[in-house]
């Protein structure tokens, strides 16, 4: 049943990819202003459908903001963000752009505690996508089996661990049906051991062909998925490079004591 | 030490009398005259009842759609909200039930009923207190909860009603249920009006009957019972709404 929507989006990504060269988000000389803090300086950067982005870089680099940024949570201040050729801003186009397109994931899950798992994944297709419930449940429970807690449906989400939480997370943003998901730390607040269980979930969605960008500093997870890496700091783009060259040769020195530190352990 | 003291002297005043003796028989429930007395009275509730509800229900509303643009980034909805809770938290409830039932009719060429000038302006008074209530419960909610209603692209409407209302209501439950409270002790004021509620079937019966002491002692007792049942009623409520979830 739900083979019909992947057709679509390979369908997508094969015509668009062809040849073309037309990048499904652009992003073009991007800054960011908290206040006086540049949060993102200038950043340009093209994703394509289908591609795997993996974002690093220390705390307060701007990673996070990024792809804020690309949902539209935060507004940039100057440059041009376009998705799929529409630019993004306060416009209609640019909100169902957003609406049809792209997904979230957040580092603290943010699932809605006061609903069921069933209507933290079918809020979203009834009420921004007008389903009916019964198609929303069947697309609930599709999205369940795929991040493998489907006898979960009926619970709350404090009965949930971490790691189940999380995935429920993921399949909440999947019932949209994005073509892009973006993932901001999602395993920074879980506990060790569930770590493995959503970057699992995560590396299937990614060989299934979805669009991903990734914030995340567990760099295993990086080599295996990424078809490029994005390293940040103080809100610039220092380095982006395929993951072979991006850990055994990196370029710059910040990047080097990156990956130092963080591999250290 | 002081309640020590203070005790006698209360069950001196209750049990003795001050100025002569007790006349329950105004009230007695085995005389007929006692009897109609006290059904009288009690028909009162009727009106305390109907007046607090429909004006904290209307007041409760209205107090969401003030909270509202309080919560807005941009400066002129704050600045409406502002303006709206000051100036109605300034007028003291018993000024605005005159101005409403007297004056709102010349103004704006209108009749109104005493019940519904009483409802009117307790729901007005209120709901200044009711917006703050809402705004700060609302301002509790973390913000993930709303970046994640963003993420599935619900609409601002759809955020409110679906996710973050109803997880504010919860935690404002209890400031509500004061609310509610202190609706139906101040829906006494709106006897100066001449509704019929409790305090002026009392204030009438006094002046028929000549026993204050003991008809406002009823009268305090009425409001006793009836607020403790609302009480209870709204720590019902808590308790099962609490259980839904507790994170």
């Amino acid at each position: 049943m739900r083979d019909s929507t992947h057709a679509r989006s390979t369908q997508a990504a094969a015509g668009r990819a062809g040849g073309s060269g037309t990048d499904f988000i652009s992003l073009r000389h991007v800054s960011k202003f908290f206040g006086d803090f540049r949060a993102l300086d200038d950043v340009s950067l093209d994703i394509g459908l289908g591609q795997k982005i993996v974002i690093c870089g220390p705390s307060g680099s701007g990673k996070s903001t990024l792809i804020r940024c690309i949902n539209r949570l935060e507004t940039h201040d100057s440059g041009e963000i376009a998705i799929d050729g529409v630019r993004l801003d306060d416009s209609t186009a640019a909100r169902a752009v957003l609406r049809n397109n792209v997904g979230m994931v957040f580092q603290q899950f943010n699932l809605f505690p006061h609903l069921s798992i069933l209507e933290n994944l079918t809020l979203g297709p009834v009420r921004a996508r007008g389903m009916d419930q019964v198609a929303a449940r069947e697309l609930a429970e599709y999205y369940l089996e795929r991040v493998k807690i489907p006898e979960q449906i009926e619970k709350y989400p404090h009965q949930l661990s971490g790691g189940q939480q999380q995935r429920v997370a993921i399949a909440r943003a999947l019932c949209m049906e994005p073509q892009i998901m973006l993932f901001d730390e999602p395993t920074s607040a879980l506990d060790p051991e569930m770590i493995a269980e959503v970057l699992e979930v995560i590396e299937e969605l990614a060989g299934s062909g979805m669009t991903m960008i990734c914030v995340t500093h567990e760099m295993g997870f990086a080599g295996h998925v990424a078809d490029r890496m994005v390293f940040m700091d103080h809100g610039k783009i220092v380095e982006t490079a395929p993951p072979q060259d991006f850990f055994s040769k990196p370029k710059s020195d910040r990047c080097k004591t990156f990956l130092q530190q963080i591999l250290r352990h | 030490m002081v309640m020590t003291r203070l005790l006698p002297l209360a069950a001196l005043f209750f049990l003795g009398g001050c100025s002569g003796t007790w006349g329950w028989y105004v009230v007695n429930p085995s005389t007929a005259a006692g009897q109609r007395n006290l059904m009288f009275l009690i028909d009162g509730l009727y009106y305390t009842i109907a007046l607090s509800v429909t004006a904290i229900l209307i007041s409760i509303f209205l107090g969401l759609m003030v909270a509202l643009p309080g919560l807005a980034r941009q400066r002129p909805p704050r600045m409406v909200n502002r303006v709206y809770v000051e100036l109605v938290r300034a007028v003291p409830i018993l000024v605005l039930i005159l101005w409403v039932y007297y004056g709102l009719p010349q103004v704006a060429d209108i009749s109104i009923s005493v019940f519904w000038a009483g409802v009117l302006a307790l729901a007005i008074s209120d709901s200044a207190f009711q917006a703050e209530i809402f705004r700060a419960g609302i301002q509790s909610i973390d913000r993930g909860q709303h970046e994640a209603a963003h993420s599935i692209s619900l609409s601002y409407v759809d955020k409110m009603r679906f996710v973050i209302l109803p997880q504010a209501i919860k935690r404002i439950l209890p400031a509500l249920g004061n609310q509610l409270v202190y609706m139906l002790k101040m829906s006494s004021l709106v006897s100066v009006i001449g509704m019929e509620e409790l305090t002026r079937r009392a204030n009438e019966l006094v002046v028929t009957e000549y026993r204050p002491l003991e008809i406002y002692t009823v009268l305090v007792i009425e409001y006793l019972v009836l607020i403790l049942v609302v009480s209870a009623g709204v720590r019902w409520l808590e308790m099962r709404m609490g259980a839904a979830d507790r994170r």
